[in-house]
């Protein structure tokens, strides 16, 4: 099923503050194999300038991901999600996540578009500081492949 | 202190080293976890089998991650990469073993931007085809 193109510039409510924890942060290195010392020593990340351990740089699909299920919870936005994949994915850090920070996300349907059968939904997703400092964009494309 | 990348450091068709990456379906549960994304096609046979798949595949975000890492551990401090685009082109399958898939990641400075910005375009395979249909990081340098 197409989806509707009225659906692009659609925006939802922000999402809960997510805190960012040290631990989490040092889980998701390691679940990359990363042994960067950035990510768990204090010491390290201050080293190199930052006041506390930062995060990886695809961390923040952590926030965004789950942001982005308001997107996937709209009545309207009809995709068959037993067929969905992830089509691209880009994330733009107007500044590294670190431990400390509250974060909300913003999510928005930035294009819609049918392809060859398939169904193609970006959504943006828009963090911030609870106090308001950009932190970082996340753009993901989902496909929906058509059916046969 | 480490090494760094700095800005002067690089010009068009700087190599960065290629590393490789093994992925066991072990590694897609510890993703799983702490990613958050359940999604079953990552590891289960029956539902990835059952969508089509030939099997079991990597989250496209691990494959993701992996080549940011090839990027963070050469530029040195990882809050230098400050954009990053994949396209996933081919899904990385992951057979049920100890041997599981190998992911390798080649890069090289594919333009120097204004502001001490350069742009890495990654070429990411996996059993010989390219998993990632784009793949680029801009880099800011000091």
């Amino acid at each position: 099923m197409a989806l509707d193109p009225g659906l692009v510039g659609r925006s939802y409510p922000p999402s809960a503050v997510y805190e960012v924890g040290r631990a989490k942060i040092a889980e998701f290195a390691a679940a990359l194999g990363d042994p960067d010392p950035v990510y768990r020593d204090p010491a390290a990340a201050r080293a190199l300038g930052h006041p506390d351990v930062i995060a990886p740089p695809t961390f923040a699909i952590v926030v965004t991901l789950g942001a982005a299920g308001v997107v996937l919870a709209d009545p309207d936005v009809e995709l068959d999600y037993s067929r969905v994949v992830h089509g691209e994915q880009r994330f733009t850090h107007h500044r590294p996540i670190r431990a400390g920070d509250r974060l909300v996300a913003t999510t928005s349907i930035d294009a819609v578009r049918t392809v060859g059968g398939n169904d193609l939904l970006t959504t943006r997703v828009d963090v911030a500081t609870e106090d308001g400092e950009a932190v970082c964009t996340a753009h993901s494309m989902l496909v929906a492949r058509g059916g046969a | 202190m480490r090494a760094a990348v700095r800005a002067a450091d690089v010009e068009v068709g700087t190599e960065l080293p290629e590393q490789t990456f093994v992925v066991t379906r072990a590694d897609l549960v510890r993703y799983a976890g702490a990613s958050g994304d359940f999604n079953p096609i990552h590891w289960n046979e029956r539902t990835a089998t059952g969508v089509g798949l030939p099997g079991v595949i990597a989250h496209g975000m691990l494959t993701m991650g992996l080549a940011g890492r090839a990027v963070t551990a050469w530029v040195g401090d990882p809050a230098a990469l400050v954009e990053y685009t994949v396209r996933f082109g081919r899904p990385v399958v992951v057979p049920d073993g100890d041997t599981g898939a190998e992911i390798t990641v080649r890069g090289r400075v594919a333009a120097v931007l204004e502001g001490g910005r350069a742009r890495v375009d990654l070429t990411v395979t996996s059993g010989g085809e390219k998993v990632l249909s784009l793949a680029r990081a801009v880099l800011a340098l000091t």
